[in-house]
C-alpha cells in the first residue's frame, strides 16, 4: 500500500500538470459529511494511523461579530464554557476529559470560537455528550464570572499590555480598518472587559450557540457512520435558533497612506506595514487571493525566499523580515510585511528595503523558478500536514466556519498551480500601493531598568 | 451516567512503536521507527554539545545557527535553494544538553537524495564563513535585546542562571551581551570540532523507508563526521544551601513569579513518582492543585503551572505564574502554601487515580504522530534510556502510590531551599526573614 502511495506521489512531483497528491492522500476521498435535522453540520475525516481522534466543535462567532463596547465577549464566553451546565458543576467538564486521558482546550479568533478534545478513539462519545450539553445548557454563574474576568484581564496583560509588539499590533489594526470589526482585538479592549457583565455573556450565548450555527469536525481512527450516529444521539435533540443575519461588511477604499508611531519601553525598533487585500470569501476575481498567497511565499516562503536572500543575507538590512497573508478569512484582511532592522541599520533603511521589494514586484514578473519552488513547497507541506490530526481538523473547521467549503483544501493546490507571473504582478500593482497602506513603527522608550536588584537570602518560606 | 460508566473502561492496549537501533561505521548511535503510512521522513541528529559544553555562553547556539550558512561547495543561498526546491524543512538549535539538527522531507527519491546530501554536508563540512559568523553574532545580540523586553523571559533567564550557580548549566543558552561581544569564529570551530563527532551523536529516524534505506541514510548523514569521543560526564548540580529571593524591577503591569530548585535527572530512580506527583501539583493544566488554588478559586493568574525538566543532570523543578503587580504578594503566598501542603500531605487517592487515568489513558496521544515519535526516540537515545521505555511507561505510571509521592517530595523538594524570582513593578515586598 505505501509503495503505491509513494509511486503516485513521485509521479505527482515530476508531472506538475498531472494529479497533485496521491489519491489516498486527497482530502475529498477521506472525508464524510452529513447535516443533522436541526441544521448542525458534521464532518468526519478518517486517519487510521493511530487509535486516537480529535473532536472539535466550531461556532460561527468571534470577535468580528462583536459590537462596540462589547469587544472580547466571544473570548470571555469561551472561558465561561468551562464553568458549568445544569448537569455538570464548574470544572467538571475538564475533570471528566482528564480522567479519560484526554487533552482539551478552546480557541477564539476573529471569525470563530472552537472547542476541542483529543482522546483515545474509544472516548469519542464522552466528548460529544459533554459538548452537546454545554451547547445549550450553560449556567454562567455570576460568582464564577467575577473570578474568570480577572483571569481574562491577566491574559490580556500577558499577551498585550506587557508586550511591545502586542501593543503595536493593536494600534496598527485599530488604525487600519475604518469599518471592519477586525479593528478590535480578539481578547477585547481592557475598558470593555472592565464593563462586561455576565448578562452580556448570557445574551451572546443564546444568540450564537445553537446547532444550526455550529460544525462538528472529527478526525482520526473513527468510523464515519458511527460518528454520525453518536452526533445524532447527542446533538440531534438540541433546538435550533434563529441566527441573526449578518450584514455584508466592506471596508471603504483607503485614499492615502496612514502612518503612526507607538512609543513604549522597549529595546528594539520594529516595523509593521499592511496593504488591504481581498479574501477568498468575497474576491471579485477568484484567482486573486491565490496570486497573493503566491506573492507572499515568494517574498517569505523558506530560506531561499527574497526576504531571506536579499534582506537578511544580501544587504543585511534586517535581522528578520516576514510577509503574511491569509486568503481564508470571513472578511477581507491585509497583506502584511514586518521586520526588525539589523544592528547598525535603522528602521528607515528597513522600510526602504521592504518598499523596494514591493516595487520590484510591480515592475518585474516573478520567475518561473520561484513559482515552481513555491508549488513544490505547498505540495510537500500538504503531505507534512497529514502528520497532525489536529491540523487536519483545524483546516476543515476554519473553512466551514468562514462560509467556504472544506473541498477547497484540495482545490487550493490546483488554484495555486494556475497562478502566472503576470497575475502576481497584477495583484501587486492593484493592491500593494501606497494609498492602500498602513505603517506603524515601534519607537522604543528607555526600559528604565537602572534600579538595583533587590535580593534577600535565607529565611524559610514554607509553612 | 454514561460518562461514569465509560470512565471504568480499561485503557485499551496499544503497543508502542518498535524501535530499531544500531551503530554507524563512524560510531553514531541510530534509533529508527518505520512509519510507512505517509510518504515522508523525519530525521534528527543530536550531539552532546549544547550550552553546557560551550567554552563561552552562546557559542553552542551560534554553531547551530551557522550550520545552514554554508557547507562544502555551497553557500547559504545554495543550501536554502536545495532544500526549498524539494519542499524540505531543516532547522538547527541548541539547548543546555543537546545541539540538534532536524529535517523533514518527502521520501520521493529526488527530494530524499537532495535533502540528505545537504544534511551530510551541513553536518560534516560547515564553512563557518567569517561574514556569516559576524552577521549571526550581531543577530543574536538583537535577539537578546528583544527577549529582554519580556518580563517572562527575564524572569526565566534570571532563575536559570541563579539556580545553577557554578554549574555549566548556568551559562545562558542564547549568550549574553558580554559573551557575544567577545566570542570568535575560532570559538565556534573549536566547539564544532570537539562535539560534532560521531561517537557524540545520536541519529533518530522516523519515516516511510525500509531498514536498509534507513541504514544508508544514517551512514550518509554521519559520513563527514570525525569519529571523535563522547563528551565527558557533566558534574552534579549542587542543591541550594538556603532560600533566596530576587526581585527585579520591570516596566510591566504584571509580575512574573518563578519558584523552584534543582529537580531531577533523566533516568532518575524517582522519575515516575515525581512525574505523577507533579502532574497533580501543577502539571495537568486546569485540573491541577496550583491551577485550582491560583486561577480557579482566586482568578489571580491566566497561566500557573509546575514542571520538572529532567536533563543529563538535575534540571529545574519550577513553579510559575504571572499576575497584576498589586496581587504579586498574594499569589506568591498561595503558591507557597499550595506547595507546602502538597509536600506535607501528598496527593489524595482520588486525585492520584484521576492523574493515572489521564496519563495512561492519554498514552496513545503521546506517540500518535511521526513528529512525536521522533521527539521520544531522540530523547531516549540521547539520555541512554532503555528502548522499552514506551512499552513499560503505562506500568511504571500505574505502580506509583500516594505514599511514594509524599515520600519523594519530602526527600527532594525543600521549602527552605527555594529560589524565588519576581520580575515586575516591584510591588512584591522582599520576604521578611
Amino acid at each position: 500500500m505505501e509503495h503505491i502511495m509513494r509511486l503516485l506521489l513521485s509521479a505527482a512531483l515530476l508531472l506538475l500538470s498531472g494529479p497533485v497528491l496521491a489519491e489516498s492522500l486527497v482530502t475529498e476521498n477521506l472525508v464524510h459529511e452529513t447535516v443533522l435535522d436541526n441544521g448542525m453540520k458534521v464532518i468526519v475525516k478518517e486517519d487510521h494511523r493511530a487509535p486516537i481522534m480529535v473532536s472539535q466543535v466550531w461556532y460561527k462567532v468571534g470577535s468580528s461579530y462583536e459590537p462596540d463596547g462589547f469587544t472580547g465577549l466571544s473570548h470571555a464566553l469561551e472561558h465561561m464554557m468551562f464553568k458549568g451546565t445544569e448537569s455538570h458543576p464548574p470544572g467538571e467538564f475538564s475533570r471528566i476529559i482528564a480522567a479519560n486521558g484526554g487533552s482539551e482546550n478552546a480557541f477564539t479568533g476573529r471569525d470563530y470560537t472552537a472547542y476541542f478534545q483529543t482522546m483515545s478513539n474509544d472516548r469519542l462519545e464522552i466528548s460529544l455528550e459533554l459538548e452537546a450539553d454545554r451547547m445549550r445548557n450553560l449556567t454562567l454563574p455570576a460568582e464564577e464570572f467575577a473570578k474568570e474576568i480577572e483571569v481574562i484581564k491577566e491574559e490580556r496583560r500577558l499577551r498585550t499590555e506587557d508586550k511591545p509588539t502586542g501593543q503595536l499590533y493593536e494600534q496598527f489594526t485599530a488604525l487600519s480598518y475604518r469599518s471592519l470589526p477586525y479593528a478590535n482585538p480578539v481578547i477585547g479592549w481592557m475598558n470593555d472587559l472592565e464593563q462586561m457583565r455576565v448578562e452580556d455573556l448570557a445574551a451572546w450565548y443564546r444568540r450564537w450557540y445553537a446547532p444550526n450555527n455550529a460544525t462538528l469536525v472529527v478526525v482520526g481512527d473513527v468510523e464515519p457512520q458511527a460518528v454520525f450516529q453518536l452526533a445524532r444521539k447527542y446533538f440531534g435533540p438540541l433546538k435550533q435558533e434563529q441566527i441573526p443575519v449578518l450584514k455584508p461588511l466592506r471596508e471603504p477604499p483607503q485614499k492615502g497612506e496612514v502612518r503612526s508611531v507607538v512609543k513604549i519601553p522597549a529595546n528594539e525598533p520594529y516595523l509593521l506595514m499592511g496593504y488591504k487585500t481581498p479574501a477568498a470569501t468575497s474576491a471579485e476575481r477568484p484567482w486573486e487571493p491565490y496570486a497573493l498567497e503566491m506573492l507572499v511565499a515568494i517574498l517569505d516562503g523558506g530560506n531561499s525566499s527574497r526576504f531571506s536572500r536579499n534582506l537578511v543575507r544580501g544587504s543585511e538590512v534586517a535581522v528578520s523580515a516576514s510577509a503574511g497573508y491569509n486568503a481564508f478569512t470571513r472578511l477581507p484582511g491585509m497583506l502584511t510585511l514586518d521586520g526588525t532592522p539589523a544592528r547598525g541599520r535603522d528602521i528607515g533603511q528597513l522600510e526602504k528595503a521592504l518598499r523596494e521589494e514591493i516595487a520590484r514586484l510591480h515592475s518585474d514578473p516573478v520567475t518561473e523558478e520561484e513559482l515552481e519552488r513555491v508549488r513544490t513547497q505547498v505540495i510537500a507541506s500538504k503531505v507534512f500536514e497529514l502528520d497532525s490530526v489536529f491540523y487536519q481538523a483545524m483546516e476543515i473547521g476554519t473553512l466551514e466556519t468562514i462560509g467556504l467549503d472544506w473541498r477547497l483544501i484540495d482545490q487550493y493546490v490546483e488554484e495555486l498551480k494556475k497562478v502566472t507571473p503576470e497575475q502576481v504582478r497584477e495583484v501587486a500593482q492593484r493592491y500593494l500601493r501606497d494609498e492602500n497602506l498602513t505603517v506603524t513603527l515601534l519607537q522604543p522608550l528607555p526600559m528604565d531598568d537602572g534600579k538595583p536588584v533587590r535580593s534577600s537570602t535565607g529565611g524559610r518560606h514554607g509553612s | 451516567m454514561l460518562v461514569l460508566l465509560l470512565m471504568l473502561l480499561p485503557v485499551q492496549l496499544w503497543a508502542a512503536p518498535a524501535i530499531q537501533s544500531w551503530t554507524t561505521e563512524k560510531g553514531a548511535r541510530v534509533l529508527f521507527v518505520p512509519a510507512p503510512e505517509l510518504p515522508m521522513l523525519d530525521l534528527r541528529v543530536v550531539f552532546d554539545g549544547g550550552s553546557a559544553r560551550g567554552a563561552i555562553p552562546g557559542v553552542a547556539s551560534l554553531t547551530s545557527a551557522l550550520l545552514e550558512e554554508g557547507a562544502g561547495d555551497w553557500d547559504a543561498d545554495e543550501i536554502a535553494q536545495r532544500l526549498d526546491s524539494v519542499g524540505a524543512k531543516m532547522s538547527a538549535s541548541s539547548q543546555r544538553d543537546m545541539a540538534s539538527l532536524t529535517v523533514r522531507t518527502l521520501t520521493e527519491k529526488r527530494a530524499l537524495t537532495e535533502t540528505m546530501d545537504t544534511v551530510a554536508q551541513v553536518l560534516g563540512a560547515p564553512r563557518f564563513d567569517p561574514l556569516a559568523f559576524e552577521r549571526n553574532r550581531k543577530a543574536m545580540l538583537v535577539s537578546l535585546n528583544h527577549d529582554e523586553q519580556s518580563p517572562g523571559t527575564v524572569a526565566q533567564r534570571t532563575f536559570m542562571h541563579t539556580l545553577f550557580g557554578e554549574h555549566p548549566y548556568a551559562a545562558q543558552v542564547e549568550g549574553t551581551q558580554e559573551s557575544l561581544a567577545r566570542v570568535t569564529r575560532e570559538d565556534v570551530i573549536t566547539h564544532y570540532k570537539k562535539y560534532y563527532v560521531a561517537k557524540n551523536a545520536v541519529i533518530a529516524i522516523v519515516g516511510a523507508v525500509e531498514r536498509a534505506e534507513a541504514e544508508h541514510l544514517a551512514e550518509l548523514v554521519s559520513s563527514g563526521l570525525q569519529p571523535g569521543e563522547r563528551a565527558p560526564e557533566l558534574p552534579q548540580v549542587s542543591d541550594l544551601q538556603a532560600s533566596r529571593t530576587l526581585v527585579l524591577p520591570f516596566p510591566s503591569s504584571q509580575s512574573h513569579i518563578l519558584m523552584g530548585q534543582p529537580g531531577m535527572q533523566r533516568g532518575d530512580p524517582d522519575y515516575f513518582v515525581l512525574y505523577v506527583g507533579n502532574h497533580i501539583l501543577g502539571g495537568s493544566g486546569l485540573v491541577s492543585q496550583l491551577s485550582d488554588e491560583v486561577r480557579e478559586k482566586r482568578g489571580l493568574s491566566y497561566s500557573v503551572y509546575s514542571y520538572f525538566s529532567p536533563m543529563r543532570r538535575n534540571g529545574p523543578f519550577l513553579i510559575g505564574a504571572q499576575t497584576q503587580n498589586a496581587k504579586a504578594a498574594e499569589t506568591l503566598e498561595v503558591i507557597r502554601q499550595t506547595l507546602a501542603r502538597f509536600i506535607e500531605q501528598g496527593p489524595g487517592e482520588t486525585e492520584l487515580t484521576a492523574a493515572k487515568q489521564n496519563i495512561t489513558g492519554g498514552f496513545p496521544l503521546r506517540i500518535a504522530s511521526n513528529s512525536k515519535i521522533l521527539e521520544y526516540i531522540a530523547m531516549l537515545g540521547f539520555y541512554d534510556l532503555p528502548l522499552d521505555y514506551l512499552d513499560t511507561f503505562v506500568d511504571n505510571i500505574n505502580s506509583v502510590t500516594s505514599e511514594q509521592i509524599r515520600d519523594a517530595f519530602q526527600r527532594r523538594i525543600k521549602p527552605d531551599q527555594l529560589l524565588t524570582v519576581v520580575v515586575g513593578n516591584e510591588q512584591t515586598p522582599a520576604p521578611a526573614n
